[in-house]
């Protein structure tokens, strides 16, 4: 190995190459599998096809999140389509023998809450998951990222995909955040900075100031939303904040093996002088609550802005101003004070302790609109679990909120909790996509501090005002 | 095993000069509950194409029968959004075997490949010139040639070369698969397990 200056993420990457493909892709080998009910079916069917089985079975760890109902998960899942899924889950699991926290399950939850709490992610793994969000896992400095289908099938079946190696860029926030400004309002800007195209083709290193700073969470919530500007991952290098995070959870190391695993996180950084293919650097003191007024996670802006005309915006007029018909909104408008009908904090975004904290810092001693319907809903049961431990459950009761159960939820809306059509939802998730929270729902993505004074209020509002 | 080889096709096109289609219009979440790859196509574009009612949308070019074609034409950043490979399947199972834009998300791009339709990146001219092209004549053909990595305007001859690596370019050809390639260097890979 020579000595030059490398970065965190060619140290990881490099070191997870097991055949070099001239004129082609890198056969990848991957240590930890994450596995859901709706992107698994297919691939477990593709190797009863070709008849082969699963190399690795303790590398893969399966949970049920994506179409799980959220209220009443000890009734059978009406939906018989979603049952077939969870099922098929169950019995591929059990056949090949993966571990399997199903519905039930003291350990459920959305896929990438359950992975980091209990320990399963870890610095340096490399971590895939048939879901885009994948990217959450590198908070870590992990290379994490979301495979299709086909690639499930592959990680199955010989623990590698095929990988092209993607450019480095690194994105550095300086200085200090402002009051009510949250890790999510780090990620839209940036976002918003870069459009939702700006990172494809690069995995993102996140520096400076501002991630050093943050909680385990938040950075989670940051990296989680890598692939809102195309990137395929985002990483932030391990440091005391992760060891502590990581260190006593349930599947982490122990023992000698902590101390053996310790001493090689902490060779887990981009060296001085490593170069990247792009830099970027961001002030932090230019960044203020965040909301999206469009069809895509790159149309936000400061809470405090007006909607920008199409001709200050790059790409195609036209679909800028089909988003905006879509949004029924206009150019030039202000976002504050706009009705709203929805609020939903969760998803693998938001749905961590903190961002419950968050939520109910501001819904203390308060009362939720009348009109507004809201659904608070866990990451996980272990983060259910601390939100009743912490007295914040008892805050959202009396403030008109109800605690529902873990899943995915509205994030994507493939169970019931779907907004209806025409509606408007401030949601803590990650996309605004066209109908993505149920056909026709329109979308305003914020963090739970802006979804908290939203739900109070029932209109759009800077959180700024009740801190 | 997986897929039909590619070489040559030409054929009309569908134009959908939209930005930014993101895999969530591609294929909705609320069809992903099959447990197969099939029968995804019906539910292609489903609520660009469809009204709440299920009744088709006049105005959305899959309900157009003007336009036709194995090939899509979309705006830049085409597939971007979620890992769901179903939206790959859906344009596969509609009968697509092409899509043809300025920029591709990267998840998409891979799932494409992987399930054997063909996703070829031209310069934003050469996206406009398609348009243009298909816009004067709604049956205009376009060639795209895998071997030479060439895809061609036949009306105007108007040609552009894209880019695909060689390992990919040859499984499409041959219809061999990246399943079949680990499986055979299942050895390597245990070892390489063992040492890490």
């Amino acid at each position: 190995m020579s000595n030059s200056p490398t970065t965190l993420f060619d140290k990881v990457w490099d070191s997870h190459v097991v055949r070099k493909i001239a004129d082609g892709p890198d056969v990848f080998f991957i240590d930890r599998h994450f596995i859901h009910e709706v992107t698994s079916p297919v691939a477990f069917l593709g190797l009863e096809t070709r008849g082969i089985g699963v190399l690795f079975p303790e590398r893969t760890f399966a949970t049920a999140d994506h179409n799980t109902p959220t209220i009443n998960q000890h009734l059978p899942v009406e939906d018989p389509l979603s049952a077939n899924q969870l099922l098929q889950l169950e019995k591929n699991t059990a056949k090949y023998g993966i571990s399997h926290w199903g519905l039930g399950n003291p350990k459920n939850g959305i896929v990438h809450v359950v992975g980091p709490e209990n320990g399963i992610t870890l610095p340096g793994m490399t971590i895939v998951c048939g879901d885009s969000h994948t990217s959450t896992h590198g908070a870590f400095g992990a290379i994490a990222f979301g495979i299709g289908t086909s690639e499930v099938e592959m990680v199955l079946s010989s623990q590698c995909i095929m990988q092209p190696k993607p450019k480095k860029m690194r994105i550095n926030v300086n200085g200090a955040l402002g009051k009510g400004v949250t890790p999510k309002d780090v990620a839209l800007y940036i976002i918003s900075k870069l459009t939702t195209s700006g990172a494809t083709g690069y995995f993102v290193e996140y520096a400076g100031d501002v991630f050093e700073k943050m909680s385990m969470e938040g950075r989670m919530t940051v990296c989680n939303l890598s692939i809102e500007m195309g990137a395929r991952g985002g990483m932030i290098a391990p440091d005391q904040t992760t060891f502590d995070y990581i260190e006593g959870r349930e599947l982490a190391p122990k023992g000698a093996d902590w101390d053996k695993q310790l001493a090689y996180w902490k060779t887990l950084k981009t060296d001085s002088g490593a170069t990247f293919d792009e830099e970027i650097t961001f002030l932090a003191s230019d960044i203020e609550p965040m909301i999206t007024y469009g069809t895509n996670p790159g149309m936000g802006m400061g809470i405090s802005k007006q909607i920008p005309n199409a001709d200050d915006v790059e790409g195609g007029v036209s679909t800028y101003e089909k988003s905006l018909e879509y949004m029924g909104f206009a150019q030039n408008d202000s976002m504050i004070g706009k009705k709203v009908d929805y609020v939903f904090i969760g998803s693998c975004t938001n749905g961590r302790i903190e961002d419950f904290r968050a939520f109910a810092s501001i819904v203390k001693g308060r009362k939720k609109a009348e009109h507004v319907t809201a659904w608070v809903v866990p990451g996980s049961h272990i983060v259910e679990a601390q939100i009743r431990e912490e007295g914040i459950y008892d805050i959202l009761t009396e403030a008109g909120f109800a605690l529902r159960q873990p899943g995915c939820s509205a994030c994507l809306a493939m169970n019931d909790d779907k907004i209806p059509a025409g509606k408007y939802a401030v949601s803590t998730s990650n996309r605004n996509f066209e109908g993505r929270q149920g056909p026709g729902s329109r979308t305003l993505l914020a963090s739970p501090l802006v979804a908290a004074a939203a739900a109070i209020t029932g209109v759009v509002t800077d959180p700024r005002e009740f801190l | 095993m997986a897929y039909d080889s590619f070489n040559v096709l030409k054929s009309s096109a569908v134009p959908l000069p939209i930005e930014n289609v993101d895999t969530d219009q591609i294929i909705p979440a609320r069809f992903l509950k099959a447990t197969e790859r099939t029968g995804f196509g019906d539910n292609l574009f489903r609520d660009w194409r469809y009204d709440k009612n299920d009744a088709p949308k006049a105005d959305f070019v899959l309900n157009n029968p003007t336009y036709s074609g194995k090939i899509l034409v979309g705006g830049k950043n085409f597939g971007s959004g979620s890992s769901r490979e179903h939206a790959a399947w859906a344009i596969y199972d509609y009968g697509f075997r092409c899509v043809v834009s300025s920029f591709f998300a990267d998840i998409f791009r891979g799932n494409a490949i992987n399930v054997g339709v063909l996703p070829v990146q031209v310069s934003p001219e050469f996206l406009h010139q398609i348009f243009t092209a298909i816009e004067a004549d709604p049956k205009a053909e376009l060639e795209v040639s895998l071997p030479e990595q060439t895809i061609t305007i036949v009306a105007t001859g108007a040609s552009e070369k894209f880019a695909i690596n060689g390992y990919k370019k040859n499984n499409l050809l041959n219809g061999f698969d990246d399943i079949d390639y680990l499986q055979a260097m299942k050895l390597e890979i245990s070892t390489f397990a063992e040492n890490r």
